[in-house]
């Protein structure tokens, strides 16, 4: 194609450009259009084999002319030239080639070719190594379509609910009919259209009884939602459909900042008016630029006013193509034959030479533009002077929708085409869907090598044959094998054509050879659509603690945890997080220290069967607990292995506290609303959630019970003691429990008072020498301790009995996981146990794995390493086979990917003070 | 996503609740070994009508039975469950 095939009109030029060279457009033009309104018919290059490509359709399914429009964060690669809206500044380019588009060096020398046939993957993996060591760098620069942003998306994208009666999808003849029947009717209407125009098939095929525009005026009027440049590109369960709403074109700058919407739409009926698409025709070459859908010939010559070439062959099967005939001779164009496959069809225009039993079987060209189209008619060959074929194999109706609503699908032989029948979902297909023209099955007349059925990915006849001959004979498998369908179009164009063409082979009617799943979405979603307003660190609540103000003041090193920020240590200005941590521990064990622990979970369990819940929850004995007093705990799935622990005390008589771990809270509240409401509605009792309602502050160390009671005037609770007492003024919860070793108090107070109680225990703490701690000094306190952290040691893998915890259990049984705990698989002798590790030589590396000599499989891993706090030397938390018989055993520790080793020795878990004699006052 | 009409707030999408388990494989904490491990590694799976229990996580939080199909998932019926609930 040379020279521009459109005259300048009045109205307004608007200028973009493609490879850097300027061209204009006319309002309403696709990039399709405008190029071929300037002469431009060779747009991309394609996956594999690098060969030039065109427009084929006029729609979104083309598979040929993809590009990459936008600049930086904004660009968007793959998108189809013929579903894309030029604006002013438009700047577009070409994919998949190199040095440039017209002269490709992977094309000229026929790379790709021969090494890339149907099944190229599989076979190179089942080769030797080395021989994809070879071809991995080439393939990866040789395939491929456009390069994905490097630079963050400056866009926003929106997303919203919808609900109404009936949705209609597609907006031709019949979608229109139904939408604006449905508004009269009095029912809520959506009426969505992928295009930027409603009409449909009336954009191409005028009818003078319909005005689409004011047919949506009136669905407008009677209050229906009419969305263009919408897709309905999912169809869920319980009519519930997503669609993606362009708000600006790709690669535009939004108006108001959102490029897209994702609406999620309740629909109480569905109509899908989704029309057809139509078939390609497989022949030698059929992939060169000016081989042309005849649909999309007639769309550009009547909607655009484009005549995409001047001397045309026509190629079908079926009536329909006869109106591009009259279309093209009604603006000019010289059609040069029209080949018809079958032995009869209707009038053609004056003028046009008709012949039948006729198949296009190759067609070529110099310098990338349609040059000669052979065909065989009636047995011989014949070639036609021609610069665009356009070619119809028949139609496909577009049952995405349908089949994702779960839809059947019924075979019409006369027009080759799978038709939607019967839904399970209040849906249902109107329109030409139902009805595509009669299009008999016609044998392709051309070389099957060079004859493409999958323009996208590449895939030929001979590819298809290939698999065929190899074995491949179901439909899925042939997908897979030689990738047909699975490209960015999902095969709209040439998913029937292969299947035509296994079912040949077979020997049998092509519904006998199958069809595969359509899946969403209908077409391609940019991902930072489905992201909406969650992208850029806004996908949860930022939460903080009570304190959190408090200690920002100190500066301190935060981390995530649960849904909050924990100060992980409060350093000085010259110390690292690891000195911090270790002074911080330091002074716990010697003085006193205090540490935020507010987001404990808590749940306040009462009433007359309050301990009758715990125990089912808790796997240790609860209702033995005098009132005051307290006692640790841990929680079994039925399946035996431990998920959570905590602590549990008896406030009052029918009262009780239950504390778990932060990161397991929203597990452990699901867990007890569960076993209340489900297992047990039964049980006369409430539980409340009071995580967030009670801040909580650990006080700790040598000093910790002369500072309390100092602060509440009494003397605090013995060790596992529980107190209400008033400090600074605000009523509290002193629970004398410890994790850190130390005699040691969590203080619980209503969150709103809870800045004026860490004032005044810090101010009476560091009064005796003491200072706040943060998780890392926790860390150090309770590895030496040998505490289990509920992620760490308690890994969904741990019994209670491998964590050492198994005397703990309630004889009586009755909790969550006593029947699962009797499984012989928990009883077997070498279940990894928990143990300590005391290093021979240098620190031990966190994650390594315990070995007894090098080369050996793993017989366990290193779950928290640290050092002593007070003395030298590094100690470690492991998970070990059989480790409980394992104490004073010598092992390595070593961790290949850091190139990191130590010596061990195991020993118990218990570094510190075993017999807790710390805790007695 | 399925619309799931809860029994205290109506029709909602299913995205506002977490589903918990099927009725038969409720383990009873009082049963033996072997009945708890049937009940817990087992399921019926039917091929048709299932009653599951859900809960409303992200409304208002009360449990229910759902009748659904697993083949089309309709729902057929949708009962409270809870102390609420109890006769």
């Amino acid at each position: 194609m040379s020279g521009p095939t459109r005259t300048p009109s009045g109205e307004e030029a608007i200028p973009f450009t493609f490879d850097g060279t300027t061209y204009h457009a006319r309002p309403g033009d696709t990039l399709a259009a405008a190029l071929l309104a300037n002469g431009v018919g060779l747009v991309g290059r394609s996956f594999k084999y690098h060969r030039p490509r065109g427009i084929m359709t006029a729609g979104i399914e083309e598979p040929n002319a993809l590009v990459t429009v936008g600049k930086g964060g904004r660009a968007e690669p793959n998108t189809r030239a013929t579903d894309l809206f030029v604006y002013p500044g438009m700047v577009a380019t070409s994919q998949n080639r190199w040095p440039s588009l017209s002269f490709d060096v992977a094309a000229i020398f026929g790379l790709a070719a021969p090494a890339l046939s149907a099944g190229f993957y599989y076979k190179t993996f089942f080769g030797p190594a080395k021989h994809w060591m070879r071809y991995e760098g080439f393939i990866r620069r040789a395939a491929g379509l456009g390069n994905a942003p490097t630079e963050p998306d400056p866009d926003n994208f929106s997303q919203r609910a919808g609900f109404c009666d009936v949705l209609v999808v597609g907006s031709g003849p019949a979608g229109l009919k139904a939408a604006l029947e449905a508004a009269e009717a009095g029912s809520r209407v959506m009426l969505v259209e992928q295009d930027a125009a409603p009409g449909g098939s009336l954009l191409r095929d005028p009818d003078p009884a319909i005005d689409p525009a004011a047919m949506v005026e009136q669905i407008k009027a009677l209050g229906g939602e009419v969305l263009l440049r919408t897709t309905a590109s999912g169809y869920w369960d319980h009519n519930f459909l997503t669609l993606t709403q362009r708000l600006a074109e790709p690669g535009a700058v939004p108006p108001h900042g959102f490029a897209q919407r994702l609406w999620h739409v309740r629909a109480g009926r569905v109509v899908l008016a989704t029309g057809l698409i139509e078939r390609p025709v497989p022949f030698a070459n059929n992939d060169h630029p000016g081989v042309m859908l005849s649909q999309a010939v007639r769309s550009y010559v009547r909607r655009w006013g484009v005549l995409p070439g001047k001397r045309v062959v026509i190629a079908t099967n079926n009536d329909d193509t006869y109106l591009t005939a009259q279309a093209l001779v009604d603006a000019g164009a010289e059609v040069v034959a029209l080949l018809d496959a079958r032995a009869s069809g209707p009038a053609a225009p004056a003028g046009v030479t008709v012949h039948y039993d006729a198949r296009p079987s190759s067609v070529s060209g110099r310098k990338h533009a349609l040059r000669k189209v052979t065909a065989v008619i009636g047995g011989s060959e014949q070639s036609f002077d021609a610069d665009l074929i356009a070619v119809s194999g028949g139609f496909v109706p577009v049952s995405h929708l349908h089949m994702q609503a779960g839809g059947k699908l019924t075979w019409s032989e006369e027009a080759q085409a799978f038709i939607p029948g019967e839904t399970p979902q209040a849906c249902e297909t109107i329109g030409s869907a139902l009805t595509p023209p009669a299009a008999p099955a016609i044998a392709p007349a051309g070389k099957a090598k060079k004859s493409f059925v999958d323009f996208q990915n590449d895939v030929s006849l001979a590819d298809i044959d290939l698999a065929w001959q190899e074995g491949y004979r179901s439909v899925e498998h042939l997908k897979r094998y030689t990738t047909l369908g699975m490209a960015t179009d999902q095969g709209k164009t040439s998913n029937m054509v292969a299947l035509s063409r296994l079912a040949e082979k077979q020997g049998v009617s092509v519904p006998q050879a199958g069809l595969t799943t359509f899946r969403p979405p209908f077409t391609p979603v940019t991902m930072g659509l489905l992201a909406g307003a969650g992208a850029r660190n806004a996908g949860a609540h930022v939460r903080r603690i009570p304190l959190h103000g408090l200690h920002e003041a100190y500066v301190p090193i935060w981390q995530p945890l649960g849904y909050w920020f924990r100060p992980r240590a409060y350093p000085y200005a010259d110390e690292n997080l690891a000195q911090a941590a270790l002074r911080e521990a330091r002074t716990v064990r010697t003085v006193a220290g205090l540490s935020d622990v507010s987001t404990l979970g808590k749940f306040e369990v009462s009433g007359p069967d309050a301990a009758a819940l715990l125990e089912l929850v808790c796997a240790t004995t609860v209702g033995k607990l005098a009132v005051g007093r307290g006692r640790y705990t841990f929680m079994c799935r039925e399946d035996g292995f431990v998920f959570d622990d905590g602590t549990v005390w008896r406030l009052a008589e029918n009262r009780y506290l239950l504390t778990s771990s932060t990161g397991g809270a929203d597990r452990m509240a699901h867990v007890i609303s569960y076993v209340r409401n489900s297992l047990r509605p039964d049980l006369k009792c409430s539980v409340v959630n009071v995580q967030e309602h009670y801040a909580g502050i650990a006080l700790a160390g040598p000093r910790a019970r002369a500072i309390l009671a100092g602060l509440i005037g009494t003397q605090p609770p013995r060790h596992m003691g529980y107190a209400p007492g008033v400090l600074a003024g605000v009523p509290v919860h002193v629970l004398a429990a410890s994790y850190s070793g130390e005699r040691a108090f969590e203080i619980h107070i209503e969150a709103t008072h809870a800045a004026q109680v860490w004032r005044a225990i810090e101010a009476a703490t560091r009064a005796e020498g003491g200072a706040p701690y943060g998780l890392e000094a926790m860390e150090l306190l309770r590895i030496e301790k040998g505490h289990v952290v509920v992620g760490g040691e308690v890994d969904g893998r741990s019994t209670p009995h491998d964590l050492g915890l198994g005397s703990m259990l309630n004889k009586a049984g009755g909790f969550i996981g006593a029947a699962g705990l009797t499984r012989p698989a928990l009883g077997a002798p070498n279940r990894n146990n928990l143990v300590g590790l005391v290093s021979l030589d240098g620190p031990i590396p966190e994650g390594g794995m315990l070995i007894q000599r090098s080369g050996q499989s793993p017989q366990g891993h290193v779950t928290a390493a640290a050092r002593r706090i007070l003395e030298g030397g590094a100690i470690a938390l492991a998970l070990l086979q059989g480790g409980h018989k394992r104490h004073g055993e010598e092992l390595i520790v070593t961790s290949p990917t850091r190139g990191e080793k130590a010596r061990v020795r195991v020993t118990s878990p218990h570094f510190y003070d075993p017999a807790g004699e710390r805790y007695r006052d | 996503m399925y619309q799931i009409t809860c029994p205290h707030c109506g029709p909602r999408a299913q995205t506002e609740f977490t589903y918990e388990r099927t009725t038969d494989s409720v383990v009873d904490p009082a049963s033996d070994a072997a009945t708890a491990m049937q009940a817990l590694f087992t399921r019926a799976n039917p091929m048709g009508l299932d009653d599951e229990i859900w809960r409303h996580t992200y409304g208002c939080r009360a449990w229910m039975v759902l009748t659904r199909h697993r083949v089309t998932h309709e729902i057929h019926a949708v009962k409270a469950i809870g102390p609420e609930a109890l006769p």
